[in-house]
């Protein structure tokens, strides 16, 4: 009788699920304007084809508050079918591909692990010829260092890290400008600091003027040094709760991204923005097609039409991130492109610096640095886990032999 | 008397930290489905806007989809499996019997993720078999991560789950029982359909549902062996935590919580009335 109900109860729910799909088909994007012509968009239609897009979570414009539904336009126009799924860091991705078991056709890495895939022959080149609006590509993005010659990518976002501060927790306007207010002792306990090791040293690398692509092992020292001063003043490492305790008044200080800091600052008046004079880190995340993609033409259909300036524009309305298209930014609100946020001046990014690949040993060396970061109460970490584990060896050895004693009691009973 | 009353005031407060432990989270979520802004801490205003959106996200319908699916077939199979798999076990001698037990026990005590690394390779292995089969016999078996991994992995990691909620109740059952049904006139078949069946069959279902509830729960397992057409629920919410996980997972929790919570209330009423209803028919008498 449960299993009837629960059976019930299952086949409710996938039935509720259906009807609303169907409405949701009828909402579409509207009419697009294509800067590409049709005939080169339908070419496949009707064969068949499918492709695999592995993209980060929430980094698509995805038809939510009547914007544009992009993989189902991709879908409708071309009649290639896009299967799409998530990812939530570089790493994830790398491991995904490196383990051979999946194929992929488009993914979106960021710049240090495009490098690194580069190395690692990963990737496969582009077909230009197939991508004709590469052209509304605005050129300072092109040519990056970590693809010289863009061969095998071709950028999706950009953006930068700043600090977020919040106006009614800073006590001297004066002190704001800097990466030093980070390690302001007047802000105890108020500053969050980023919880991935390349962005956190980044900041320290920053505020001692080395290379974010140092491979000097004491420079890296000195960097773990400073973030150890700072991690008692340092409310939490974290990653997405800064929305939360950012809007919420939480915390004073927190470096993130800028475009999310954007998001915020919508939210909640009270927070502002700076771009630190020591320089930070610029990033970008650009599409590639993964070596045993198997539709390779499609791959790069799907890449041009992510490139498609209102296409492009739709994506960035939603990341809210920077946008490499220049006819897209042409598209884009005034409102958003005049913000100095979102896009700054040349000179406040002068002193920016992108992230490269790094060599093997100095990525080891940085794994291992920030978990002696994490982890410096040592004093008491060393004994602790092997007692705990014998504890949890006896215990289970003790309750092995009760029962084995009890059994036998039993049994001598019956 | 007034030791009573204390007792009583004492077990109230217990219960009501209990369910506040339980329930209050599940309480904060769906207030804040309805909250107007994204965040997670301020109540901005009531809006049903991420009901209406939830519904036109293809990615996250399309994973709760693969969840359900995968969770449905993975626990029919595995309960079919498990239960015959029970009974061959509970026909063993004393120290075969002991030996399958902790093998089963094994998967279980095993952290997932090395489950899930095992599996992943095991696949690949595959994989890389019938792609060198495609090419020097000719006979080429489609093999990719996706929906099979996915579901042959679910299947395996719920078949120790059914086998030992079936264990217990093979246990309990009293053997004459079949034996009797077989002098009755009954042949093997209808013997263990018509008797053994209906006798363990409460195992059985909690053997199922306890498969629904892992299969719908996993994360880690899922995360090595699905490929890219068939993502699952919980890894689409982990992807959105590097920009921010949506309200509209928010909704979806509320609505599911909703619909178990109905089938929880239903089945409790339907056993509330039927057990009125034998109560009557006894006349008051012992079995109630």
């Amino acid at each position: 009788m449960r299993k009837r109900w629960l059976s019930i109860a299952l086949a409710a729910l996938i039935c509720l699920s259906f009807p609303a799909m169907a409405w949701a088909e009828e909402e579409d994007g509207g009419e697009l304007e294509l800067y590409t012509d049709e005939a080169y968009y339908t070419r496949f239609a009707g064969q068949g084809i499918s492709i695999n897009v592995y993209n980060w979570g929430e980094y698509i414009s995805d038809g939510s508050d009547d914007t544009l539904n992009v993989n189902r336009a991709f879908q409708d126009l071309t009649g290639i079918r896009v299967y799409y799924s998530t990812y939530a860091t570089n790493e994830e991705l790398y491991s995904k591909l490196r383990s051979g078991n999946a194929n992929y056709d488009v993914i979106i890495p960021s710049d240090y692990m495009i490098g690194r895939m580069i190395n690692e022959s990963m990737l496969l080149p582009l077909d230009k010829d197939n991508i004709p609006n590469l052209q509304y590509m605005d050129e300072t993005f092109l040519n990056p260092i970590y693809d010289p010659g863009d061969v095998y990518s071709v950028p999706y976002t950009w953006g930068y890290v700043g600090v977020i501060y919040n106006k009614t927790l800073i006590y001297d306007e004066e002190e704001l400008g800097s990466w030093d207010i980070l390690w302001n002792e007047k802000y105890l306990g108020n500053i969050l600091m980023f919880s991935n090791s390349r962005d956190a040293f980044a900041i320290a690398q920053s505020r001692n003027g080395y290379s974010l692509n140092t491979t000097d092992p004491d420079e890296l020292r000195d960097c773990l040094e400073d973030l150890k001063a700072q991690k008692s003043l340092v409310q939490a490492y974290v990653m997405d709760e800064i929305f939360d305790k950012m809007l919420g008044g939480e915390a004073a200080l927190a470096p993130y991204y800028a475009g999310d800091a954007l998001t915020m600052m919508d939210d909640n008046e009270d927070l502002g923005f700076f771009i630190p004079e020591e320089g930070t880190n610029i990033f970008a995340d650009a599409m590639c097609i993964p070596k045993g993609s198997r539709e390779k033409e499609a791959a790069e259909m799907y890449i041009n039409f992510m490139l498609e300036p209102e296409v492009g524009a739709a994506n960035i309305e939603y990341i809210g991130y920077g946008t490499p298209n220049a006819e897209a930014k042409e598209l884009l609100d005034e409102e958003i492109t005049g913000n100095p946020v979102a896009y700054p001046s040349e000179e406040e990014l002068a002193n920016t610096e992108a992230f490269a690949a790094l060599p093997q040993n100095t990525s080891l060396l940085l794994d291992e640095l920030w978990t002696e970061l994490l982890s410096n109460d040592e004093q008491y970490n060393r004994i602790l886990v092997p007692m705990i584990m014998l504890a949890a060896i006896l215990l289970s050895i003790g309750i092995n032999v009760q029962r084995h004693l009890r059994k036998n009691k039993r049994n001598y009973f019956s | 008397m007034t030791g009573v009353t204390k007792m009583k005031w004492y077990a109230k407060t217990y219960i009501g930290f209990i369910m506040a432990f339980l329930y209050l989270p599940i309480l904060v979520l769906i207030v804040y489905s309805f909250n107007e802004s994204k965040s997670r801490s301020y109540f901005t205003g009531f809006t049903l806007n991420w009901y209406k959106q939830l519904f036109t996200n293809d990615l996250i319908i399309n994973s709760l989809m693969n969840t359900l699916v995968v969770a449905l077939i993975s626990s029919v199979v595995a309960t079919i499996i498990g239960t015959a798999a029970a009974i061959g076990i509970m026909n063993m001698n004393k120290w075969l019997r002991a030996a399958v037990m902790n093998f089963t026990y094994l998967p279980i005590i095993n952290p997932e993720i090395i489950t899930g690394v095992s599996m992943m390779l095991l696949f690949g292995a595959f994989q890389t078999l019938f792609a060198w089969l495609g090419e020097n016999t000719g006979v080429n078996i489609p093999f990719q991560f996706g929906y099979v991994t996915l579901v042959l992995a679910h299947i395996t990691f719920n078949i120790p789950y059914v086998i030992l909620n079936v264990m217990p109740k093979l246990r309990q059952m009293d053997k004459s029982i079949y034996e009797a049904a077989l002098d009755l006139g009954c042949n093997e078949w209808q013997a263990f359909t018509k008797v053994v069946v209906p006798d363990i069959m409460p195992g059985i279902t909690a053997g199922f549902l306890t498969s629904i509830t892992m299969s719908l729960d996993d994360f880690i397992i899922s995360y090595f062996v699905s490929g890219p057409t068939s993502q699952t629920l919980p890894i689409t919410i982990f992807s959105m935590t590097r920009r921010k996980v949506s309200p509209e997972i928010n909704a979806l929790s509320t609505i599911i919580f909703v619909v178990v919570l109905a089938v929880l209330i239903l089945v409790n009423i339907n056993d509330a009335r039927k057990e009125k209803l034998l109560r009557k028919k006894a006349g008051g008498g012992s079995r109630a």
